[in-house]
């Protein structure tokens, strides 16, 4: 991930070999940065309650073990996405941003529904 | 070939137009896309109104960034009513005077919340969650409450029910109907929240109807069928909505129940579609029509209309889902519901985590679930897939519902 400079409080969502940057601030979620920042390929549909699964998002090493564990109800959800589950996958509007997650990087799924 | 609009007017710029817009954009339509809609504010999402809004106030979240529409060329005129459509011409008429003209039409408008016809309620007393102004006016006024009246035991009023009792003011629900989400829920379902609710601390009035309200000093007195009288600091009316249909209407249009759509969500002007709150269409998955009220209906319809826009003509035919919070409670429903299902029930009530199963005979129609995700996300597809499912079979907890998939 040497091509871009990781600046605080910047996520980086990539799809389809494009980027998207977004600036977080700190207690929001990825959901709501991509949202915002009218990133396609999260839908969001529920608005961020975990009830729709459209904001799947690929967490890239090494952000994915500095997240807290996933909750039950986010580990349900994520069983029944439209894109592959892998071990990294969570559900992007229960990411919610800190300092350690500096420069956070994300990669989006095919589809979402 | 069918010759492909070049002006796409939508008009209402909830759930449904926003997505329609959005689509057109994503299915690379190149014609002009104009968005109306008559709230003044950035296209917003409704379901946190009654849920993290009221107790979090900040900025609402969003159905898109303002730079979105620029980006993506969708002229969105917030604020702007749509006051006419002449469809002889192919043209709306904006209540600032401004005619649009149109190849395709797409009526999003949504649906408002239905008054009531008790004496004293309407006369600027009572409150409303539909709109971000009225969720703004209930916060306006929030900290001087105690005591709260909600009229309406759907899934709105129970939502400011659980909410308001978290931030410790006392709640009345008062429902007309001998249970609560009557519309939509299955009797156990129903009695169950009743009993939440209860256990939460508020009182459920049911088979109950306010018979009038009065103003006294600073408070609201609403006198109940039941006999009781009930002083309250605000009444808050959640009884259902009605759809917009009154521009179609007078377009002469098909209405009933909403506006009349066929099964690819065209009026009877093969010129105009309808998507959302305000659409009534025959529903592949119940006998007869239906007109539902929730994101997933307005998302799914909006990007059919746009498919059909770009040259992929489907008929409508998602899988209905919904959800609600109330409290710490996350209620899921897969499908559709109506009277007179038998239900098979999954997990224990008691544990607060269960689902009903719902058949038409020996078809699965619908599966409620209480804090239960995973049963949900199964649900949805054993219903879209169409799969068959022995009643008997699932409300054993030792059958992995996977394994029927
Ligand atoms: C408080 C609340 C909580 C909800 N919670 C949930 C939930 O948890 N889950 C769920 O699935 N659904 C929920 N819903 C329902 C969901 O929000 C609606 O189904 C959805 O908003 C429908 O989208 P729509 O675009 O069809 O209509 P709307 O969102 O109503 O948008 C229609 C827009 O058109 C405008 N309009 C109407 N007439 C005109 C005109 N002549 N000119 C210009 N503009 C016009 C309206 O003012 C409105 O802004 C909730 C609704 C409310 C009110
Ligand atoms: S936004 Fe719906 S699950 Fe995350």
């Amino acid at each position: 991930m040497g091509e871009f400079s990781l600046a605080k409080g910047h996520i980086y969502i990539a799809r389809d070999g494009s980027r998207a940057e977004c600036e977080l601030p700190a207690g929001t979620s990825v959901m709501l940065g991509a949202l915002t920042n009218g990133v396609e390929g999260i839908l969001a549909e529920c608005g961020g309650a975990a009830m729709c699964a459209t904001c799947h998002v690929y967490v890239q090493a090494p952000f994915d073990s500095r997240l807290p564990e996933m909750g039950e109800v986010e580990n349900e959800m994520l069983d029944a996405v439209a894109s592959e589950r892998r071990t990294e996958s969570r559900l992007g509007c229960q990411i919610v941003m800190t300092d350690s997650l500096d420069g956070l990087v994300v990669r989006l799924p095919d589809r979402q529904n | 070939m069918v010759e492909m609009p070049g002006r796409i007017v939508i008009l209402g710029a909830g759930h449904a137009g926003v997505e329609c817009a959005t689509a057109l954009r994503a299915r690379k339509f190149g014609g002009t896309v104009d968005l109306v809609g008559d709230d003044p504010h950035l296209p917003y999402q409704r379901p946190p109104l009654s849920k993290d809004y009221i107790k979090r106030p900040g900025d609402p979240l969003p159905l898109k960034p303002k730079q979105f529409f620029a980006d993506n060329r969708i002229t969105l005129r917030p604020g702007q009513r749509a006051a006419g459509i002449d469809r002889k011409r192919r043209q709306v008429r904006l209540e600032s005077g401004e005619a649009l003209p149109y190849d395709h039409l797409v009526l999003a408008t949504g649906a408002r919340n239905r008054r009531l016809h008790i004496p004293g309620i309407n006369d600027g007393t009572a409150f409303e969650l539909r709109t971000l102004a009225d969720a703004d006016r209930i916060l306006g006024s929030i900290r001087d409450w105690r005591q709260v009246a909600i009229v309406g035991g759907g899934f709105v009023g129970l939502e400011a029910a659980a909410l308001l009792t978290t931030m410790g003011i006392a709640v009345h629900v008062i429902e007309t109907a001998p249970r609560l989400m009557q519309r939509t829920a299955s009797p156990t379902l129903s009695s169950w929240f009743a009993e939440w609710h209860r256990e939460n601390g508020t009182a459920v009035h049911l088979d109950t109807q306010v018979a009038a309200v009065e103003q006294e000093a600073a408070r609201v007195v609403a006198r109940l069928t039941d006999g009781n009288r009930l002083v309250a600091d605000a009444a808050i009316v959640a009884a259902g909505v009605l759809p917009n249909v009154e521009l179609a209407a007078a377009a002469g249009l098909a209405v009933g129940n909403g506006i009349v759509v066929d099964a690819n969500l065209l009026t009877s002007d093969p010129a105009i579609s309808a998507i959302g709150d305000c659409a009534n269409f025959p529903s592949s998955r119940l006998p007869g029509r239906a007109r539902l009220e929730s994101v997933q209906n307005a998302a799914d319809q909006a990007r059919t209309v746009a498919a059909r826009l770009t040259g992929e003509t489907k008929p409508y035919d998602a899988l209905p889902w919904f959800w609600s919070i109330q409290g710490g409670v996350r209620l899921q429903i897969a499908g559709l519901s109506k009277p007179g299902l038998s239900e098979v029930v999954r997990g224990d009530p008691d544990s607060g985590r269960f689902s009903v199963f719902l058949f038409d005979g020996e078809r699965l129609t619908a599966v409620e679930s209480v804090n239960a995700a995973a049963d949900h996300m199964i649900a949805r597809r054993l219903i879209a897939e169409r799969r068959k499912v022995e009643p008997a079979g699932v409300g054993d907890l030792s059958l992995d519902l996977k394994s029927l998939l």
